[in-house]
């Protein structure tokens, strides 16, 4: 593991209350360069808040969130820009209907990064043909299957070359036959080196590609490690009850 | 055949006809270009409230929603009364025409503002999440994401309430604007004769049905491409 670089993303001390309610009640998590990090557990446990609190669609109550050692929520911090820099992926995809698949991607090269069209349709091909789908840049949304559309949505956060991939539930709106492309693609982009946070149900994916698993409940991470321990043998007991229960 | 050629004599007599039609006609220009004018300010200022009303700015949106409201609620008639008698007293004194666009673009913006604001709101908030994740701003999401995807939503009821509101280019009448209506009521006292006010009413059809026509284009190819 390198030392010297600063984890691409470094959360200390993270709360989040809606309302009433305090949804994630402390939670500090590194994620090195080009780990792949896996989080489970039950629904309401804050998984998909501690994501989007990573790019500030939601705005954290307390603690710290740090992309490659810049603090983001500082007041001086350019929110358009540090988005710019994490890429994320939405279990309902979120195309641009009115839009073909390669404008998808294409759409933030041209007025984010203000390339030229001839120069992001370029790198929005080549980002479509990493998830397989060159063939279909002309096609829209709507005449494409979920697989293909969460893929496209993919190759959108790619195209931007993020530091950091958060994916919430990529798989969990698709048709069980579709996933696989799916799973393929991120595996594809676990080998290319890309750092990612990965809130998931697929379990047989961390198990062969995550690099740590956090198990969260109830707002805190319960227990953390290696995919082989928490899924054979997980040290807490309620970890012990969420990993029986999804292996019913 | 004398009921015929009676109904024939109220409503098109042809020296009639022949009299007052460049008065018809000159009326004819005279609504046209109110209504141009009202339907291009009226929907431009109402997108414009709208895209206004999405930054939610609490102060900015109470006043639209005040101004939306009141506008939306009071007779154009009883506005354009209460403008063109009422100004003078403020030291502003407008020729009727300007009275009659400002009232009814003003009354457009009201209602278009609506149309387009439920427009925005029905798009999911996926959309705004999905855009701005990838570092585009607040109005760069709207003008590329958000708008293009609204608006394809807003065309039938904003073109049903466009025809609406440029028909009442009529109530100019009764403060002198020289349109169709104030043509068709003037040449039908000096005339005595009602062949003036149906001719009044063949003007409307011949500007207007292509106007409804136009509407239901609009509608039926923007509706095409819906997800």
């Amino acid at each position: 593991m390198n030392e010297a670089r600063p984890p691409i993303l470094e959360i200390r001390g993270l709360r989040k209350t809606f309302g009433e309610v305090e949804v994630l009640r402390g939670i500090d998590l590194s994620v090195q360069a080009q780990e792949l990090v896996f989080v489970i557990g039950p629904s309401g446990s804050g998984k998909s808040t501690l994501l989007r609190c990573c790019n500030r669609l939601e705005e954290p109550s307390a603690g710290s969130i740090r992309i490659d050692g810049a603090d983001i929520m500082a007041p001086t911090t350019n929110v358009n820009a540090m988005r710019r820099q994490i890429g994320m992926v939405f279990q309902s995809f979120n195309l641009y209907p009115h839009m073909t698949a390669l404008r998808n991607v294409t759409l933030a090269l041209v007025k984010v990064l203000g390339k030229s069209r001839a120069e992001a349709d370029r790198i929005g091909l080549a980002a479509l043909d990493r998830v397989g789908l060159a063939d279909k840049s002309r096609s829209y949304p709507g005449e494409l299957s979920g697989g293909q559309q969460q893929r496209v949505a993919i190759a959108r956060a790619l195209a931007l070359e993020p530091k950091i991939m958060l994916f919430d539930e990529p798989t969990s709106a698709l048709d069980p036959e579709l996933v696989g492309s799916v799973l393929n693609v991120m595996r594809e982009l676990k080998r290319g080196g890309m750092t990612m946070l990965v809130v998931s149900h697929e379990m047989r994916f961390a198990r062969d590609a995550a690099d740590r698993v956090i198990f969260m409940d109830h707002g805190v991470i319960v227990e953390e490690g290696p995919p082989q321990r928490i899924f054979s043998t997980p040290s807490e007991p309620r970890t012990r009850a969420f990993i029986a229960e999804l292996s019913r | 055949m004398a009921a015929w050629s009676r109904f024939v004599d109220t409503f098109f007599k042809w020296d009639v006809i022949e009299r007052y039609f460049p008065a018809i006609a000159k009326g004819m220009v005279v609504t046209i270009e109110v209504a141009v004018a009202v339907v291009i300010t009226g929907i431009l200022l109402g997108l414009a409230l709208a895209v206004l009303r999405s930054f939610r700015v609490r102060v900015v949106n109470a006043l639209i929603v005040i101004f939306v409201d009141v506008f939306r609620a009071l007779p154009p008639l009883v506005l354009i009364l209460l403008v063109f008698f009422g100004l003078p007293n403020l030291g502003v004194n407008l020729p009727s025409f300007l009275v009659l666009w400002l009232v009814l673009a003003l009354v457009l913006a009201a209602f278009a503002e609506e149309i387009f604001w439920a427009g925005i709101l029905s798009i999911p908030k996926g959309q705004w999440e999905a855009a701005r994740s990838t570092g585009l701003s607040s109005l760069g999401t709207l003008s590329y994401v958000i708008l293009p995807q609204a608006i394809r939503l807003t065309v039938p009821p904003l073109t049903n309430r466009t025809i609406a509101i440029t028909k009442n280019t009529a109530l100019g009448t009764v403060i002198g604007v020289a349109e169709i209506l104030n043509q068709a009521t003037t040449a039908q006292a000096f005339s005595g004769n009602a062949t003036p006010l149906m001719m009044g009413a063949i003007a409307y059809l011949i500007l207007f049905i292509p106007v409804v026509a136009l509407g239901r284009f609009l509608e039926t190819r923007f509706a095409w491409r819906r997800i």
